[in-house]
């Protein structure tokens, strides 16, 4: 689980300096990083929606900003999502997946199922990282994209890398 | 007149404001203007590339003035947005004040209205007041301007005044002819990139 470690070494060498998010359990140690970067602005959202219009207006100021965020909150910005593709704004998105890979949680299936289709139909180009020792290249590729190729990418986080989540509710499980 | 149609007879106009707010401002003031009437207003005021004006988006005005005021804080940032608009991204106030960046001020033209679509009363035509809402999200310099009196009182703490601030506006309630700024999402990105950052906004 030190992945994170990979992804925070990636943003900094890419100059990123907003790091807006809605927090995910996955993305705990990697915010707990960058609020504590004196070169990093960290900035939690109500809404993953507001994310999307905050690094519209970073890159307006000449800022580099990246969001993190979970695959339910894919769904939160969609409309926004069109924003970055008319002005051609560019976009780095990591994003923690549920409803994917030994979920718990019945209610995160459908917008985990959707997060990638729906990412898709909005224009952002998608990456998917499954192992620990890929995270490196694939953020490193996720920021490219974005600043040097000013396109709107995402790189998911495969259920996979995230420890197994059951709220402690493990013994009320049907095997 | 019933209670939610009493921004028919507000005193303010909404254009004479734009006016008066695009003035004031002169080129140093970065503008975003929201979907809808704020941005035909500042279009009549003066389209130029100091302006970002939004065509969609809806809700994201000010967040996209958070992201720009973080990244130029030596600049003034203002946002001018209406209450429909203000209202559908209404969470960004909260981050704003936990950001609190002091070179943001917020105007909301609040004609209680959907403008676009018919002039639908919004909610605060009924009970919503969003100058109670910024303050309850810790804004602390927080206004409602009902008159020419209060906005030329206001007019200087918009551009001055430790920010973030948030002015709400009431103009009155009113159909006005389309002035339209350019369309093409990617070129006014890019003028105002270019005039804030000159060549560095080339990549």
């Amino acid at each position: 689980m030190e992945w994170w470690r990979d992804i925070y070494r990636a943003l900094r060498e890419a100059n990123v300096r907003q790091v807006v998010y809605v927090p995910d359990a996955g993305h705990a140690a990697l915010i707990n990083a960058c609020m504590a970067d004196s070169d990093m602005r960290a900035v939690p959202l109500t809404t993953e929606e507001e994310g999307i219009a905050m690094l519209a207006g970073a890159w307006l100021g000449g800022e580099r900003g990246v969001i993190l965020m979970q695959s339910s909150g894919v769904g939160n910005c969609i409309n926004m999502l069109g924003l970055m593709k008319t002005c051609r704004f560019p976009l780095a998105a990591f994003i923690t997946m549920r409803g994917q890979w030994h979920e718990f949680n019945s209610w995160q299936m459908p917008m985990g199922q959707g997060t990638e289709p729906v990412l898709r139909a909005m224009g952002v180009l998608v990456e998917t990282v499954d192992s620990p020792e890929d995270v490196a290249v694939q953020s490193q590729a996720t920021l490219h994209k974005a600043f040097v190729g000013m396109q709107a990418g995402a790189l998911l986080l495969h259920q996979r890398l995230m420890p197994l989540k059951t709220f402690g509710k493990s013994k009320r499980q049907v095997p | 007149m019933s209670e939610p149609m009493r921004a028919n007879d507000f005193p303010l106009r909404r254009r004479e404001v734009a006016k008066q707010i695009h003035s004031a401002g002169g080129d140093e003031l970065l503008l975003v203007t929201g979907l809808g009437s704020p941005n035909w207003d500042f279009t009549v005021a003066g389209d130029k590339e100091q302006i970002f004006p939004l065509w969609g988006a809806m809700g994201g005005a000010i967040s996209i003035g958070l992201g720009l005021a973080l990244a130029q804080p030596s600049r003034r940032v203002m946002v001018a947005t209406g209450d429909a608009e203000a209202l559908m991204g209404v969470g960004s106030l909260a981050t704003v004040a936990v950001q609190s960046p002091p070179n943001m001020a917020i105007v909301i033209l609040d004609n209680e209205r959907y403008g676009e679509t018919g002039m639908q009363t919004t909610a605060t035509a009924h009970k919503t007041d969003l100058s109670a809402i910024a303050a309850g999200s810790g804004i602390i310099l927080s206004e409602t301007i009902h008159d020419q009196a209060a906005l030329d009182l206001a007019i200087p703490k918009m551009m001055e005044a430790p920010g973030p601030c948030v002015f709400v506006i009431k103009v009155r309630a009113e159909s006005l002819p389309f002035v339209l700024p350019p369309k093409d999402g990617a070129y006014l990105k890019d003028r105002f990139r270019f005039a804030l950052l000159g060549d560095a906004a080339i990549v």
